[in-house]
């Protein structure tokens, strides 16, 4: 049954991927992309890591929702009606990405790779649980700093009025022309 | 199943993924060869927590920043995109090419 799933889920997730840069239609590039990265999920629950599967699932499905989107704004062809093409130097691109396949290959099948040591736990969320509020709380609240800083750069970045438009051409004025007044002392 | 099977697996994601982060003009698909790539390694890190140290949750923390690391890159990735558009309607790589003078 294992095995199984592994298999279904691998051929899968390779052809779908393969399939995201096949297809004329965003939307269903957007989809295949999602058809991908679910298998991914999958082959973690086969794993035996349930939570994190679970996490990966429940994000793509969102942020593939949210990529349909912007593919739909962004792209002049979102429902593949009429054949084209938006690639270049394909020829050079394939042949870096078979001689990767190629290396990482026989890195996988000749690297002396180290036996199995220790067993599985049998909460592995509860481990993953107990490390993150332990020894990896740096790495934790490195994330946490990496992702407020996401929310402040990606509000700035997508907001329209720039420091030109609150303060003049030139930066002169003491005070920002917002539209809405507010903040500390204004 | 084996380790060398799951790596197989996560290898081909990942190279199906770079060609699309190589060929790709527009700078959403762009990005979506880069979530494949990810993706690629997310499951390499599962694999490895698997069947090398299953004891330890190093593994699954690697899953962890590198979910975040996709979550982050999305973001990012439309924020600069929605900027870009809205400064001179570019959508696509080879039109931003001056951002590198």
């Amino acid at each position: 049954m294992t095995t199984s799933a592994f298999w279904v889920l691998a051929v899968l997730a390779v052809a779908s991927g393969v399939m995201v840069f096949r297809f004329d239609s965003m939307a269903r590039a957007t989809f295949s992309l999602l058809t991908a990265l679910l298998c991914v999920g999958g082959e973690l629950i086969v794993l035996g890591l349930d939570y994190l599967g679970i996490v990966t699932v429940l994000m793509m499905t969102i942020e593939m929702a949210i990529m349909a989107v912007f593919m739909i704004m962004f792209m002049m062809n979102p429902a593949g009606l009429t054949p084209m093409t938006m690639v270049h130097n394909k020829r050079g691109a394939a042949a870096v990405c078979a001689l990767s396949f190629v290396l990482l290959l026989v890195g996988i099948l000749l690297a002396p790779w180290p036996r199995r040591s220790g067993r599985p736990p049998v909460d592995p969320t509860m481990d993953l649980g107990l490390s993150l509020m332990g020894p990896q709380m740096l790495t934790m609240m490195t994330l946490g700093m990496a992702l407020f800083a996401t929310i402040v750069a990606t509000v700035v970045l997508s907001t329209q009025r720039g420091r030109y438009d609150r303060y003049g051409d030139r930066l002169q004025d003491p005070r920002p022309d917002d539209p809405v007044r507010g903040g500390v002392g204004r | 199943m084996s380790l060398e099977l799951f790596l197989i697996v996560a290898a081909a994601l990942f190279c199906v993924g770079l060609f699309g982060a190589l060929t790709q003009q527009s700078i959403v698909m762009l990005m979506m060869g880069l979530e494949l790539m990810l993706g690629g390694v997310i499951l390499a890190a599962g694999a490895a927590w698997h069947y090398i140290a299953p004891a330890t949750a190093d593994g699954q923390v690697l899953i962890v920043v590198a979910i975040t690391a996709m979550a982050v890159e999305m973001a990012i990735g439309f924020a600069v995109v929605t900027a870009l558009f809205r400064s001179r309607e570019i959508d696509m790589t080879d039109m931003a090419a001056e951002l590198r003078e």
